[in-house]
C-alpha cells in the first residue's frame, strides 16, 4: 500500500474507532417507577437495534445513580441481573452528570484493549421532584453539603451567576436566553423520546417565574426519569456482524480541570487562586472540547451538529464558545443568526436538549450519543440534520468531570 | 434566653466589626492561597508541598456576578417551612490580591437590582439562622457605598 492510500485509509477509519451497533432510550418523563425498569427497556431496545443477543455481550457498564439506594451504586450489576445473569464482565461508574461519558469511555477502552468485542452501556435515573439536594447527614467535609448548608446555593443559583456574568461581560440579553429555549423546544417537539414536546414562545419564557435572577423557570432544565443505552463493539466485530459502515466513536474526552481552576464551578464556594500559579491556557469547558478535537483529529469547522448540556439557556450559549463554534462573546450572535437551529450551519441540540428532556443524570451523556448515532445514520426523522457526518457531545460533571464524545460516519 | 453564637463552619472566618475577615490558608512553599482552607495538603500540582498557615483574605472585592434564590433551598439549608420564603441575594466576589472568586450571601435587604458586576463590596459578619440554642454566624457581602 502506498503512503497516500494509507493516509486516506487512516482518515476514513482510525485504529481507535469503536462502532455504535445499537442505540436506544426509554422516553424521558416522570413515570413513577424505578430506574432499573427504565434501564432494562433501553438496554433491550439497544440490543435489538444492534441485532445482538444479550448472552453474547462480553461486558456491561452501568452509569450509576445516587438516587436508587445500593442498586444505583452498583448499576452495572443491577442491570446485568435484571437482564439475566450471563457471566459478563461488569463495571459501574459514577461521575455525576458525566457518568454516561465515563461509561462509554470504559466500554471503549475495554474494546480497544481487546478485553471485549461487544459492550453494553446503560444509564438510568428516577429523579426526585424539585431541586437536587445533597446526600443526608451532617457532613461539613463535603463541598456539596456545605454549599447548601452555608449558602443555600442550589444548582439554578450557579446557573443564575453564569447568566448574569454573560449579560455583563458579553451583552447577552434575556431575549437571547429565551431564544435558546424556543429553538430547543421546537426541535424537542419533533423527538418522541423528549419529555416536553410542545413548542415554546419567547413570551412564555418571559412569563414564567424567576427562579434565580435573571433566569426563569423555562430557562432552567427540569429533572426527569429516563434511560439510554448503547451497544458498542470493535469495528471488526461490526463488519463480521453485517454492519460495514457503522457510526463510529472517534474520541471520548474525560479530562479533569487544570490548576488553578478559575471558573466558579458547582458545587464550589470559591475558585482556586490564580495569584501564584498562572491560569491554564483554556478554561475547563474549553479544555474538555479541545481534548476531544485533538483526539479525533477533527476541528470545530467540520462538525455537522453538536449536543451540549443546556442545564440553562445561558449555559448553552457558553458551550458555543467553549466548543469553538464561534469566538468568545459571539455566542448570542451565532444564535441570532440561526446558525445553531435546525437548518443552520451547525445545529445545536437537535434532540431538543435538556430543555426538552430534563436531566436524568446518568442517562444524559449516553442519550447525547444516541442522538448523534441517529443523526449520523440519517434516521432522526423530522429533526434530521441533512447529510450529518460528524457530531460532538459536550457535558461537565460536578467535581471536575469533563465529558465530550465525537462520533463520525 | 441567650443563644450561643457559633460559626456555621469552624475557622472559615473570625473577628468582630471592622476586623472581621474570611480565613484561608497559604502554602509556605509556593504561596498559593486556599479558601475554603486546605490544612493538610497544597493543591498546586507544581508545588512539592509546604506548611499551610492561616491567612486572612482581603476585606474588599468586586462583584464577579450575582443572583438570588426565589424558592426555598432544600436541607441542610435551615429555614422554617411555616414561614413565607424570603428571597436573598447571592454574590460571587473577585478578590484582587488573591485573584480568586468567593461566593457569599449579600447582607439582608440587598437585592440583585442594587448590584452590578464590578460593584465594590466588603465582607461583614452576619447571621445565617437561629435555632433553639444557637445563633449560627456566617459572612455576608455588603456594598461599600450602599446600605
Amino acid at each position: 500500500m502506498d503512503d497516500l492510500a494509507l493516509e486516506a485509509g487512516e482518515r476514513a477509519m482510525s485504529a481507535r474507532d469503536v462502532a455504535v451497533l445499537g442505540a436506544a432510550m426509554h422516553p424521558w418523563g416522570k413515570w413513577g417507577r424505578g430506574f432499573v425498569e427504565y434501564g432494562v427497556k433501553a438496554a433491550r431496545d439497544a440490543l435489538a437495534d444492534a441485532g445482538v443477543d444479550w448472552r453474547d455481550v462480553g461486558s456491561i457498564v452501568g452509569a450509576d445513580t445516587v438516587r436508587g439506594g445500593y442498586p444505583g451504586y452498583v448499576s452495572g450489576a443491577t442491570f446485568a441481573k435484571a437482564l439475566g445473569w450471563q457471566g459478563a464482565r461488569v463495571t459501574s461508574v459514577y461521575a455525576a452528570c458525566a457518568s454516561g461519558a465515563q461509561a462509554v469511555q470504559t466500554a471503549r477502552t475495554q474494546i480497544l484493549a481487546g478485553l471485549a468485542d461487544v459492550v453494553l452501556v446503560v444509564g438510568a435515573d428516577a429523579a426526585p421532584k424539585g431541586f437536587f439536594r445533597p446526600a443526608g447527614g451532617d457532613r461539613p467535609d463535603d463541598p456539596d453539603w456545605l454549599r447548601f448548608r452555608v449558602l443555600g446555593a442550589t444548582n439554578p443559583a450557579y446557573f443564575g451567576l453564569y447568566a448574569r456574568r454573560r449579560m455583563a461581560v458579553h451583552g447577552d440579553t434575556l431575549a437571547d436566553f429565551a431564544q435558546v429555549k424556543v429553538k430547543n423546544a421546537a426541535m424537542g417537539a419533533l423527538n418522541p423520546y423528549a419529555r416536553y414536546r410542545k413548542t415554546v414562545t419567547t413570551e412564555e419564557v418571559a412569563a414564567s417565574a424567576v427562579v434565580a435572577d435573571p433566569l426563569r423557570l423555562l430557562d432552567i432544565c427540569a429533572t426527569s426519569d429516563g434511560a439510554a443505552a448503547l451497544v458498542l463493539s470493535s469495528v471488526d466485530f461490526a463488519r463480521r456482524h453485517g454492519a460495514p459502515d457503522p457510526v463510529r466513536i472517534r474520541a471520548v474526552s474525560t479530562v479533569t480541570p487544570e490548576y488553578p481552576q478559575t471558573v466558579l464551578d458547582l458545587p464550589d464556594i470559591a475558585t482556586d487562586s490564580a495569584a501564584v500559579a498562572a491560569p491554564p491556557a483554556r478554561p475547563f469547558r474549553a479544555a474538555i472540547a479541545h481534548a476531544a478535537y485533538e483526539e479525533a483529529g477533527i476541528g470545530p469547522d467540520e462538525l455537522s451538529l453538536a449536543e451540549v448540556y443546556d442545564l440553562s439557556t445561558a449555559l448553552e450559549l457558553q458551550w458555543y464558545e467553549d466548543l469553538a463554534l464561534c469566538g468568545e462573546g459571539e455566542a448570542a450572535k451565532l444564535l441570532r443568526d440561526g446558525a445553531t437551529a435546525l437548518g443552520g450551519r451547525v445545529p445545536v441540540n437537535a434532540s431538543g436538549g435538556l430543555a426538552s428532556f430534563g436531566e436524568a443524570v446518568p442517562a444524559q451523556a449516553i442519550a447525547q450519543v444516541c442522538e448523534l448515532t441517529w443523526q449520523l445514520r440519517g434516521t432522526a426523522g423530522a429533526r434530521q440534520v441533512p447529510g450529518a457526518r460528524v457530531g460532538i457531545t459536550a457535558n461537565q460533571g460536578l467535581f471536575g468531570h469533563g465529558s465530550s464524545v465525537i462520533a463520525v460516519r | 434566653m441567650t443563644r450561643q453564637r457559633t460559626p456555621v463552619v469552624a475557622d472559615w472566618f473570625s473577628g468582630e466589626g471592622e476586623n472581621f475577615r474570611l480565613l484561608g490558608t497559604r502554602c509556605s512553599a509556593c504561596g498559593s492561597v486556599f479558601f475554603p482552607r486546605e490544612d493538610s495538603y497544597c493543591r498546586n500540582p507544581g508545588c512539592a508541598g509546604g506548611e499551610l498557615a492561616e491567612v486572612p483574605l482581603s476585606k474588599r472585592g468586586r462583584v464577579w456576578s450575582y443572583t438570588d434564590g426565589r424558592y426555598r433551598p432544600p436541607a441542610p439549608y435551615a429555614s422554617d417551612p411555616e414561614q413565607e420564603w424570603e428571597p436573598y441575594t447571592l454574590v460571587a466576589v473577585e478578590l484582587e490580591a488573591e485573584r480568586m472568586v468567593v461566593l457569599g450571601q449579600a447582607v439582608p435587604g440587598v437585592t440583585p437590582g442594587q448590584l452590578a458586576v464590578g460593584t465594590e463590596v466588603e465582607v461583614v459578619p452576619g447571621v445565617l439562622n437561629e435555632d433553639a440554642d444557637t445563633t449560627w454566624t456566617t459572612w455576608h457581602w455588603k456594598p461599600v457605598n450602599g446600605r
